[in-house]
């Protein structure tokens, strides 16, 4: 007596992992530097996080129905919070609401459904949707605060969702009150102006190396980094080649003329190098394909990002590097294709 | 590798162990069918054998519905392939198509004996003295017996022989790394049978013109290691070494396996032959052992029956032609949630849709599981590029660019990115978080390379035809054109036209004399 | 100001100079366009597309005086290949030269054939054997499908019938895969 069975293709055990756990496990990385950024620069932060959040998954669900997609695998698979809250963590935390709208309605619905959805952008989808504010809003991009411990006034949940909400800064003086150059912002145009670099990074505001509160944070995006690392989400080249190409290319300049260049460490702990490196660049889908393109490719991005801060318009120019490397990815990936079995 | 393990390897090998690129550790799941001795099920009602259980070309049938067979009798040959042998004593009832277990799914002609329950062996040729014999007759018993690898990929044996021999083999590897989980066919293959495995080897070695044998083992399978140890055979032998390497999923790939043991890479599209090594699956050996010594064709072999789908997993020595339906049955039936029938392990093993299909030399495994087993626990997503996959491919591919290009048709790039290297191991399947089918893609990918080749070959051939026909109505052409401007400017010399109305006068005369009563047959001007 | 213009002139000339040299010393012999495209042609010489042979459509292609969309028994798979080389776009098969079919091969019933070459004649690869007043016979292996050999044959004697695969050339279809199933719907 024969019985029929239903068929499948093998392997016949289903993988264990899915994409919604890779995220997962990315959003609980991220968690440490979430709470130092919290405690040096109080809770506007976490306001941008929820606000960029909302409106990355409203533009995920308007952009999926307008392709025809099904909402069920994607809109659970938190690709789009990913992207929400790694934009939410390069903006000051008192930018307006509309900030975070615009932003994300460039990084899901131009960035990542345009170019084909999940696995398709060629751009990074965060650093897409930064540069294009930073661009179109320099004002409201550079509104930065200081560290609470160095600040005249701190601003508390309330206050900061009045003026997020706003635009408005509840306390007299108004923007100028609260807001203060970044230690990288302070650097540059120290330099510009002819000072002494030693003399510039006396000030309280750099902290122990690379800037108060921001070094701390840099350490507990390198903890979640980490955890990444061992869980196998990321694999080293990436934040190896970026950090490494910073300190080694920094170093001779810094060498040869102490005076107008920083410490090579002031250059990692200071700005979104660290983030980059753990969780910007290695952006599976816009970076590349083999190890030996990954050392290039955060090789690249380290470079780049010093070039423009010693040289270029900007302070720190981390998105903008990431950014002239996605392109590059694709021709990176045809000439380090690695060497198969038996070649 | 622990340090104990790796002191092991050195001894036994002379050189210290490699590890290959990639791979997964698996959960074996091997014990559940390794509690009972391997026995043979009961005689089924019907064989249905088919003639295609070997890599290369159908066999031609040598026998026809209504001919009585005796065990062991050849009904079916094939010039360069495997020969196929009857595993019982009865008669054919009919050749048919019937499903035959081929990995395509595709049915063929199927060779249907019913048994007679005499078991009556046809006369068998042993060898005499195998180890004074010479190694083509040696190669020649075995390709007589039908013998093919039992390991899965069922090449014929002479022929893998007689191209070791050929390019001067020093290393006969013997694999028994059963890497696939559930699998233990070979496992219960060597605990039960050790002394026929090492006479096998010999045999082959001698076959080979080799100098010694490596008999590779998985490092957890220590009961196998101390009975091919302990067996009297092993203890007479020289130049032979039971080898412990790690238990990493697709160890048991020959590529894989090699790279381990040697630290050498087989080249790309080229053989282990290549290297001076040839490695057999160890029931291959045994089956050598069998040819050689007792004149047994290949008619059986051990069979694992296992997975939460069959209420007593177990191993059987079955007669090729059983119907899996036999199998299951004897093994304590179906359990209520069996949801899928699979002909091979759980990573690289193909779905059964019947289970009337029939055992054949290539199946060394029976695995029901159940609806829990099989369950994704996600739909398919777009590829985020994440490298997983490449991460543990043991070819040291890039699986994800394999896909975006098969997916669009970029069949250039493919042969470049080396899609032909791939051993559809499923490495990279189990670990991609989108759960795309790499491998049924890589599977079409490969055969649609393979179609467009031929057709490109095909298209070649046929411009080749043409173009030579076109030359040769030319030169028809030229050739009468020539010949026409020949006559004419004959017919136009106004000089020689006298003689030559004379002559044909002359000749019309001639014709008319000879042909008596009439005129010549009017036939006009030759020139 | 002028001096810049020179300047900008002298060093665009230079580099244009510089240019030429380095296309000639660095000259890559390639195969004429004609080949590149006939290579890509599935040689069934059948005349569908318009012209005598595969060959003088490809000379066509390579004078942009047919299109590239005029081969059924090439289809889709070739109409890309050639809009690839060519940097043209891939359009659909046209439908005035017919509609991709799978692979034929033809048949001649041997009891109907009458010896009388003509359809001997008419095949482009010589897949015919046979002589006058002999048997004919299609050896199934060079037939490529054209179809040529059907309307000369005065009895009607030859069949189209599928070409066969073997089981050890058989390959798995293209995966159905859930973006393909959400666009189908």
């Amino acid at each position: 007596m024969t019985r029929n069975f239903q068929t499948g293709g093998s392997p016949h055990i289903p993988p264990q992992t899915t994409v919604a756990k890779v995220m997962l496990q990315v959003l609980l990385a991220l968690v440490p530097g979430v709470l130092a950024t919290t405690w040096f620069f109080g809770p506007g932060t976490l306001v941008q996080i929820v606000l960029a959040t909302v409106f990355a998954l409203l533009f995920e669900f308007l952009m999926l129905r307008l392709r025809g997609r099904p909402l069920k695998p994607f809109i659970n698979d938190y690709s789009a919070v990913v992207t929400a809250v790694l934009f939410a963590l390069c903006i000051p935390p008192l930018a307006p609401w509309w900030i975070s709208c615009i932003a994300m309605l460039f990084a899901i619905g131009f960035a990542k459904h345009l170019y084909g959805g999940l696995g398709q952008n060629v751009f990074n989808p965060a650093m897409v949707a930064y540069v294009v504010v930073l661009i179109s809003f320099p004002q409201a991009m550079t509104n930065w605060l200081p560290p609470l411990a160095l600040a005249e006034h701190s601003l508390g949940l309330a206050d900061s969702l009045a003026t997020i909400f706003t635009g408005q800064v509840p306390v007299t003086g108004g923007w100028d009150a609260v807001t203060q150059a970044t230690p990288l912002d302070t650097l540059k145009t120290g330099v510009d102006a002819g000072r002494n670099v030693p003399e510039i990074t006396q000030s309280a505001l750099f902290g122990a190396i690379g800037g108060k509160g921001w070094e701390w944070i840099a350490c507990c995006f390198a903890l979640g980094g980490f955890f990444l690392l061992y869980k196998r989400v990321i694999s080293w080249q990436v934040p190896v080649a970026v950090i490494g190409s910073v300190l080694l290319f920094s170093l001779p300049f810094w060498l040869v003329d102490p005076d107008s260049n920083p410490l090579p460490l002031l250059h990692v702990f200071s700005g979104a190098i660290v983030l980059a490196a753990f969780f910007i660049a290695t952006d599976p889908v816009s970076g590349c394909v083999s190890n030996r393109g990954r050392l290039i490719f955060g090789a690249g991005v380290g470079i780049i990002t010093l070039v423009i801060r010693r040289w270029g318009g900007y302070p720190d120019g981390v998105a903008f590097a990431v950014l002239l490397m996605n392109m590059a990815a694709p021709l990176i990936d045809r000439y380090t294709r690695p060497r198969m079995y038996g070649e | 590798m622990t340090i104990s393990l790796k002191a092991e390897f050195e001894q036994a090998v002379g050189k210290r162990s490699h590890h290959f690129h990639g791979g997964l550790r698996l959960r074996h799941n091997k014990k559940i069918s390794c509690q009972d001795r391997v026995g043979p099920p009961p005689l089924p009602e019907l064989l249905v054998v088919p003639l295609l259980q070997h890599a290369g070309d159908i066999s031609e049938p040598l026998v026809q519905a209504g001919d009585t067979v005796l065990k062991g009798q050849p009904i079916g040959q094939c010039q360069p392939c495997a020969a196929v042998h009857s595993p019982v004593s009865g008669m054919v009832e009919a050749i048919e198509v019937r499903p035959m277990s081929h990995p395509s799914g595709q049915p063929g002609p199927c060779v249907l004996i019913r048994p007679d329950g005499r078991e009556q062996w046809v006369d068998l040729n042993p060898m005499a003295d195998w180890q004074t014999a010479s190694p083509e007759s040696l190669i020649e018993q075995i390709q007589n017996c039908g013998l093919a690898g039992l390991g899965g990929a069922v090449f014929p044996t002479h022929a893998k022989m007689r191209d070791g021999r050929d390019r001067k083999t020093h290393t006969l590897i013997l694999n028994g790394v059963e890497c696939e989980p559930y699998i233990s066919c070979d496992e219960m293959l060597m605990r039960e049978q050790p002394g026929k495995i090492i006479l096998g080897a010999r045999i082959l070695r001698r076959a080979l013109g080799a100098d010694r044998v490596l008999i590779a083992i998985e490092d957890q399978m220590s009961a196998v290691q101390k009975a091919l140890t302990a067996c009297p055979e092993f203890a007479n032998s020289e130049n032979i070494s039971v080898v412990k390497v790690p238990a990493i999923y697709p160890e048991g790939g020959e590529r894989q396996l090699i790279q381990v043991l040697t630290g050498q890479e087989v080249p790309a599209g080229g053989r282990p032959s290549d290297l001076g090594l040839v490695c057999q699956n160890v029931a291959t050996a045994a089956a050598v052992a069998e040819a050689v010594t007792e004149g047994k064709p290949l008619i059986e072999r051990y069979v694992t029956v296992t997975g939460n789908g069959v209420s007593h997993p177990r191993n059987l020595k079955v007669l090729f032609g059983t119907p899996v339906s036999h199998l299951v049955e004897c093994c304590g039936g179906y359990t209520q949630d069996v949801a899928r029938l699979v002909m091979g392990g759980p990573m690289m093993g193909y779905p059964l849709e019947s289970d009337s299909a029939p055992v054949v030399k290539a199946s060394n495994c029976v695995l029901a599981l159940t609806q829990r087993d099989i369950a994704p626990p996600q739909a398919e997503m777009p590829c985020i590029r994440c490298g997983e996959c490449a991460r543990v491919c043991p070819a040291m591919l890039l699986p994800q660019q394999l896909h975006l290009q098969i997916r669009n048709g970029l069949w250039k790039p493919l042969e470049e990115y080396g899609l032909k290297a791939c051993i559809e191991c499923g490495c990279c399947d189990y670990v991609c978080p989108s759960h795309i089918p790499l491998v049924d893609w890589f599977r079409y990918g490969k055969g649609e390379l393979r179609t467009r080749a031929l057709e490109s070959e095909a298209s070649e051939l046929a411009r080749k035809r043409f173009e030579s026909r076109e030359a040769r109505l030319l030169r028809l052409k030229q050739e009468r054109a020539e010949k026409m401007a020949r006559r004419k400017q004959v017919l136009n010399d106004k000089s020689s036209q006298q003689d030559r109305i004379l002559a044909s006068i002359q000749r019309a005369e001639s014709r008319s004399r000879s042909k008596p009563g009439g005129q010549g047959s009017g036939s006009a001007d030759d020139t | 100001m002028l001096i810049s213009v020179l300047l900008l002139g002298v060093l665009g000339v230079a580099f244009g100079l510089g240019l030429g040299w380095a296309a000639l010393r660095f000259r890559v012999d390639t195969d004429p366009l004609v080949e590149k495209i006939d290579a890509l042609l599935p040689q069934t010489q059948c005349g569908q597309c318009g012209f005598p042979g595969c060959r003088p459509y490809a000379e066509a292609i390579s004078r942009e005086d047919a299109d590239i969309n005029q081969c059924p028994p090439g289809g889709d798979a070739a109409i890309r290949a050639l809009a690839d080389l060519l940097g043209r776009e891939a359009k659909p098969l046209n439908p005035e030269n017919g509609v991709e079919t799978p692979k034929t091969v033809v048949l001649i019933d041997e009891s109907r054939c009458i010896g009388c070459t003509l359809c001997i004649q008419a095949c482009p690869v010589d897949a015919i054997v046979g002589a006058t007043k002999l048997m004919h016979t299609v050896i199934q292996s060079e037939c490529t499908g054209c179809n040529l050999c059907l309307p000369p044959c005065p009895v009607d004697c030859i069949e189209i019938v599928e070409a066969r695969v073997n089981p050890p050339l058989w390959h798995r279809s293209r995966p159905a895969t859930a973006v393909d199933r959400v666009v189908l719907q």
